[in-house]
């Protein structure tokens, strides 16, 4: 399962939106227990595909150190990954999943359509390596905001 | 020096975020991780002994593979390595 607030999940199909027509992407900072990916922080990324950022993206491998870094001190993992997928299914596509390799993490995916964030779904990454890797199909909780009490 | 591991190597390395080695370059860094944690290796190189094309392995901010001297590479106690697999995709 993943776990996240309405917040966040607004915040990363936003991104989707303000990208369209091309794909966006970041990183989901949190912490994992009992097969529970919990987000605390979605952190944009750069595409670093422009050569065909409409249906590709890519994250530099120094963004995600820093950005792996930045969650360290902060006492949260990378717990997953998001992306956009322009005019296309919230589905894993065969790229996404031959360049899956964060086993264990959640891959969010939202269709935006003619601009417009519609479905977000979520897969894990299961297996223990490269031959027995599979994406499995994860439910999304998103924890909705409570307004204050006076 | 600190080698950082990523979440889903953590498993074959006793659960911990980052392993501390004593070497005087990568090569010898990386090494000496596989050496703490057989299970790593598998996950890190190809049968032919080459670090797996989607890992990356990063000195401090410097991607290993471009710097002149790549596992050679001198490192000290101060610097770190971290381990980082790539991410990518698309529909």
């Amino acid at each position: 399962m993943l776990k996240l607030s309405e917040t966040i999940y607004i915040a990363l199909r936003t991104h989707g939106e303000e990208t369209y027509p091309h794909e966006c992407c970041g990183v989901l900072l949190g912490r994992s227990h009992e097969g529970v990916n919990e987000v605390e922080d979605a952190v944009r990324a750069g595409n670093t595909r422009t050569d065909s950022a409409h249906n590709r993206y890519h994250i530099a491998p120094q963004e995600l150190v820093r950005i792996q870094r930045q969650g360290r001190e902060r006492g949260l993992d990378i717990v997953g990954f998001y992306h956009s997928h322009p005019d296309h299914p919230a589905q894993w596509s065969k790229t996404d999943f031959a360049e899956a390799h964060w086993l264990g993490c959640s891959y969010v995916i939202t269709t935006v359509a003619n601009g417009v964030a519609q479905q977000t779904n979520s897969f894990l990454l299961t297996g223990t390596s490269e031959d027995d890797k599979s994406f499995q199909d994860e439910t999304i909780q998103v924890e909705e905001l409570v307004a204050g009490r006076c | 020096m600190k080698i950082f591991i990523p979440t889903p190597l953590r498993v074959y390395a006793d659960k911990q975020d980052a392993v501390q080695v004593n070497a005087q370059t990568v090569e010898e860094a990386l090494s000496a991780l596989t050496s703490q944690h057989p299970d790593l290796k598998k996950h890190l190189y190809s049968d032919e002994g080459k670090l797996r094309a989607f890992v990356n392995v990063y000195l401090n901010d410097e991607d290993v593979r471009y710097l002149p001297e790549k596992e050679a590479t001198s490192v000290t106690e101060a610097d770190s390595l971290s381990i980082i697999p790539s991410i990518a995709g698309g529909c």
